[in-house]
């Protein structure tokens, strides 16, 4: 009787946690929306990340005073998963997307940016802080011509956060600091949903309607990759991408 | 009355000044080059020379000031007029910047029109905005050649060499501090990447300008180890007050250890 | 009479209506006091641009509200950023040498004074002289506009080197449409110089009265004619210059620019230019630019103290006027001395520096002939004559400096340090502000009919005097220990020390800045509650004091001058005007 009663307490138990994901993700996702969930690979030798020294401007050097910071163009978890990959829809969107209302976050913390790669939708905010005792620059440079506009302003120890919006679609602006040359972020200005992969090589974009679509991966040093994908109406659909190394 | 206030603030400010120059208030930091000492001694002739003109000149004005202010003589001239200022300025004043020309020509020729010494330890510099970044040759002694198309500094590659393809170039070392051997030669090869920015040391009494377009030669020895500031004295926007790096100027030793540890790194 | 007849050219009617006689106004005194005026409003403005700076240096962390809000960019929150600082700087250097110190000296007192000095009723071409001020005051307006632009104004100096200057804006904040305003200011302002040169040689040449002989004109005019041949060869430099760097900027040429730069891992579209040219194209400029600042400003010192040590200057017209003209000359060869690190052959250093040194000579025998002038003399110590007293201190002060710098060698450890930004000032800025303020007491009854405030007058000298050493002499000796210029913060190792000293020039530059609003007041209670200035208050010698305070329209009434003596007719208290048909005073 004791195990029986234990099951049906868990399988009750079970039954309502079900229930509740199932309400939820209804009341999240009333325009019926699927997920497209997967893993990136980097195929081949990772390349060697340059040790970055920062003696130029001591406040900088001392907050490494363990190993040094490195170069991040290949970032490659233990399993192998290729970070910092930008990936979103660059064909079939409806047009009729809502903007994330959260203001994506830039941080320069031991004059490096956090995260290094980010992606935005055209029209979000942007927030730059700066957590550093030193001053920086923050220096984007879309490109000449494509609707988005370069700047270029100081943001020293104390100053206020700095805010920006993207008007164009653009993959990517990289985004540096002159005072300290080695600093370097890229920003993925997009519409729709979006994901960027993290160590471990896995992204997830959410909230979209069922449809036929070309997934874009974007990486600065690999360049892009594009799949179709087919979502069926609320039905998670897995997509997984690999880069080869040069 | 005026005319003795006058004179109280110039001879004061005069007394000041001597006062700060001679006890060395402000004073240029122990020099550790071989040519120093002649630029050192020439601005301490100069100072000598020009030290004496400034209080002559300042006491002398404040004299007249204070003893012809208001007085109800018939003025009179200075006897004999304007030639013994005429002769003053052309002989007392023309004779020392005849003798500062010739002595500092020395000390200047010092620095700039010795050949550099051919067994000199080369060293490739270039300044972007704003930091600077060294490059030694490496083991085979030759630099690879620049594209600054490569140029990538998110990933590092602040001198557009071509490791992957150009056999010069893979073990160059790319520094951000640099480092010397005490009482080695140094030749350095200056480069801009973008604007106009120097080259300056003030323990080593180098101060040269980085200019866009030409790749300019500096020489020195250093006598003394340490730690000492190179910094951008050439306006070059606005992290011109940031842009710093270090030099390190070590035992032949400890140089090679760090030279070891750098090219580890690249 | 036959020769006054053919100088009538420039006589013309009374203008009628407020706006030909006050804003468009041909004539040359209305002129004058407009050039004036435009300083006087620049040199607050450059004033207050280096209060901010002299404050964010002293106190990095101070915000100042009324910073963020006329620019939330340059200055977010109150804060100033280093783009601001440059901008602030570059705008403070650019608004000071050319639309305070050229202007003022030059431009401002010369046209009210050269025409009625030389007997004359206008400049030679009243119309041109018209087109300079305006074109000038368009130059100031363009100048001030960066200030309102997104960007805010140019960051490169106001030496604008290229490439920093020339490429655009990827070479930072500010460097777009900023440096592009700056250049066309800047071009605006060589044209207004060129017009305004010409007219002074002509007038001086051409329109002299009768019996007016070059030995006899006034220091002033002398220095002012001098001048104006410097200025005529310079800023015809200066104009293609600019020109120049507006294409590199705007037609994609590449004058300045060489190839193979990099900008932001960019590889920039441009190749063949050189930047050494653009020094040598500014300097060749900017050397003969500090003696057209410091002329007029010997001039003024000369012809104003004649009047009050009561006696001529030693070695009469000549020896000053010969030292002028020598160094104006000699201005044209020196310019090297400002590149001696900059790259250019370590050899050409050595041809420059020979004749930066020997320039030295006619300085030094003006400084000679002023100070010696004072002995055996009745000094009256009113406020003119205690400025060009001022005047003469600080040009030594100034001149001394110029030794260092003149000799690479010791050059090489003293270039931009605050030892050459304490020089300058010394020398060429304050200098010549000191000048022009003894020119501004002297002339102010000639020019509005009004005397100044005497007390008010020795209270702003004083305090001036020992705030400019206070702060500028501290700035050059700091230099001594290699404190570099142009940082808009002190974080070098070497530099942190210096703080303290940093902040005593802080409080001696507010507290000199403060002082000029006991001079602002002065002038503006006086202008109207002043009392009335009889014609010739100092018992001068020259044709501005033979006429009304102010002179009328045609600055005599339509009397026919005839010049009889030089200017400095003086023994004691005793004094000959040019045009008394009395025998000159003997002993002089």
């Amino acid at each position: 009787m004791k195990a029986v009663a234990k099951i049906a307490a868990m399988v009750s138990a079970l039954l309502v946690i079900a229930a509740g994901l199932l309400y939820s993700s209804r009341t999240v996702s009333a325009a019926a929306q699927g997920q497209i969930t997967g893993t990136i690979k980097l195929d081949g030798q990772v390349p060697h990340q340059k040790p970055i020294d920062m003696s130029k401007d001591p406040s900088c050097a001392q907050t490494h005073t363990g190993a040094p910071a490195t170069a991040e163009n290949v970032v490659v978890g233990p399993n192998g998963g290729l970070a910092n990959v930008v990936v979103y829809i660059s064909q079939g969107l409806s047009g009729n997307e809502s903007v994330a209302s959260q203001p994506v976050k830039m941080e320069q913390k031991g004059c490096q940016y956090f995260p290094h790669v980010l992606a935005m939708n055209v029209g979000q905010h942007l927030t730059v802080l700066n957590d550093d005792k030193t001053a920086h620059n923050i220096h984007p440079e879309p490109k000449p011509g494509g609707g988005n506009i370069p700047w270029n302003k100081s943001q020293m120890e104390g100053s206020p956060a700095v805010d920006a919006v993207w008007s164009t679609p653009e993959v990517a602006i990289p985004v540096k600091c002159n005072i300290h040359p080695w600093m370097r972020a890229y920003i993925a200005v997009v519409k729709g949903p979006f994901g960027v992969s993290n160590e471990s090589g896995s992204f997830k974009l959410d909230g979209l309607a069922a449809g036929t679509y070309t997934l874009t991966a974007w990486h600065e040093t690999y360049g892009t990759q594009t799949q179709t994908v087919t979502i069926a109406a609320g039905k998670p659909v897995s997509v997984d991408f690999t880069f080869k190394a040069k | 009355m005026a005319g003795k206030i006058f004179a109280a603030i110039v001879v004061l400010v005069t007394l000041a000044t001597a006062y700060c120059v001679i006890a060395h208030v402000w004073w240029m930091p122990v020099d550790i080059s071989v040519h120093g000492p002649k630029i050192d001694q020439q601005l301490e002739e100069t100072m000598l020379v020009a030290g004496l003109l400034f209080v002559a000149g300042q006491v002398v004005l404040a004299a007249f000031v204070f003893l012809y202010g208001g007085a109800k003589n018939r003025p009179k001239q200075i006897p004999g007029g304007a030639k013994y200022l005429v002769l003053f300025a052309f002989l007392i004043v023309g004779a020392e910047i005849l003798a500062l020309s010739f002595v500092g020509s020395k000390a200047w020729g010092a620095v700039y029109f010795e050949a550099p010494d051919p067994n000199s330890l080369h060293i490739d510099v270039q300044a972007g905005q704003f930091a600077y970044y060294f490059r030694y040759p490496g083991p085979d002694g030759t630099f690879g050649a620049l594209h600054p198309e490569l140029i990538n500094e998110g990933n590092q590659n602040f001198f557009g060499i071509d490791t992957d393809h150009d056999p010069d170039a893979k073990d160059d070392i790319v520094t951000a501090e640099m480092a010397i051997p005490v009482n080695k030669p140094i030749l350095l090869t200056l480069h801009s990447k973008d604007v106009g920015h120097s080259f300056d040391v003030r323990e080593l009494r180098v101060q040269q300008d980085f200019v866009p377009g030409l790749i300019i030669p500096i020489h020195f020895t250093a006598t003394q180890t340490g730690r000492f500031e190179i910094v951008c004295t050439q306006l070059c926007g606005l992290g011109h007050y940031n842009m710093k790096a270090y030099l390190s100027v070590l035992s032949q030793a400890d140089y090679d250890d760090w030279l070891k540890k750098q090219a580890a790194m690249q | 009479m036959a020769e006054t007849m053919a100088h009538a050219v420039a006589h013309h009617a009374p203008p009628q209506g407020f706006i030909r006689k006050y804003v468009f106004s041909i004539d040359h005194k209305v002129i004058g006091i407009q050039y004036t005026t435009l300083s006087l409003v620049a040199a607050f403005v450059g004033m207050a641009l280096s209060w901010a700076m002299r404050i964010h240096l002293a106190w990095p962390d101070m915000r100042l509200p009324i910073l963020g809000w006329l620019s939330p960019n340059g200055a977010p929150g109150g804060l100033m950023t280093p783009e601001y600082y440059l901008s602030l700087m570059t705008m403070h250097g650019t608004i000071m040498a050319f639309f305070v110190l050229t202007a003022a000296p030059f431009a401002g007192f010369g046209n009210f004074m050269l025409p009625i000095q030389v007997g004359a009723a206008d400049m030679a071409f009243p119309r041109l002289n018209m087109a300079s001020f305006w074109v000038t005051f368009t130059g100031f307006l363009l100048a001030c506009a960066t200030f309102f632009i997104p960007d805010g104004p140019p960051l490169s100096g106001w030496t604008a080197y290229a490439p920093l200057s020339a490429v655009g804006s990827v070479a930072g904040p500010g460097q777009g449409w900023g440096q592009n305003l700056w250049g066309l200011s800047i071009a605006l302002f060589c044209v207004a110089s060129l017009l305004g040169s010409l007219n002074f040689i002509v007038t001086v040449l051409d329109l002299r009265t009768k019996g007016l002989k070059m030995s006899r004109l006034p220091l002033s005019t002398w220095a002012w004619f001098i001048d104006a041949w410097v200025s005529l060869l310079a800023f015809a430099v200066l104009l293609p210059t600019c020109l120049l760097l507006v294409l590199d900027r705007l037609g994609g040429t590449s004058f300045f620019i060489p190839g193979g730069l990099v900008f932001n891992d960019q590889l920039q579209p441009h190749s063949g230019g050189s930047p050494l040219l653009f020094q040598h194209l500014f300097w060749f400029f900017g050397h003969p630019e500090v003696y057209i600042i410091i002329l007029p400003a010997f001039g003024l010192v000369s012809h104003i103290m004649p009047t009050f040590i009561g006696k001529p200057l030693v070695g009469g017209w000549k020896v000053i006027t010969f030292s002028e003209i020598a160094v104006g000359t000699l201005s044209f060869v020196v310019w090297g001395h400002h590149m001696f690190v900059s790259g250019m052959s370590p050899y050409m250093a050595m041809v420059f520096s020979v004749p930066t040194l020997f320039i030295t000579i006619p300085s030094v025998i003006a400084v000679l002939v002023w100070v010696f002038s004072l002995y055996g003399a009745n000094i009256r110590f009113d406020t003119p004559m205690l400025y060009s007293l001022g005047f003469i201190s600080l040009f030594i002060t100034g001149g001394i400096g110029g030794f260092f710098l003149a000799q690479p060698s010791t050059d090489s450890y003293l270039h931009a340090t605050s030892f050459v930004v304490g020089h300058f000032h010394f020398t060429m800025g304050l200098s010549a502000i000191f000048a022009t303020f003894a020119g501004f007491y002297y002339w102010f009854p000639k020019m509005f009919g009004r005397m100044m405030n005497e007390k008010l007058g020795k209270l702003h000298f004083w305090l001036s005097f020992i705030g400019v050493y206070c702060v500028f002499i501290t700035m050059q000796l700091t230099g001594m220990s290699g404190a570099v210029r142009r940082y808009s913060a002190l974080v070098d190792d070497f530099m942190v020390p210096l703080i303290p000293a940093y902040r005593f020039m802080t409080i001696a530059a507010l507290l000199l800045g403060a002082a000029q609003f006991i001079f602002l007041y002065n002038v503006i209670w006086s202008r109207f509650k002043g009392p009335k200035a009889p014609d010739n208050p100092w018992g001068a010698t020259t044709l501005e004091w033979d006429t009304t305070s102010p002179p009328p329209f045609d600055n005599f009434g339509g009397r026919q001058l005839v010049v009889h003596h030089g200017p400095m007719e003086y023994d004691g208290d005793e004094s000959l005007m040019q045009t008394s048909p009395e025998p000159s005073i003997a002993g002089t």
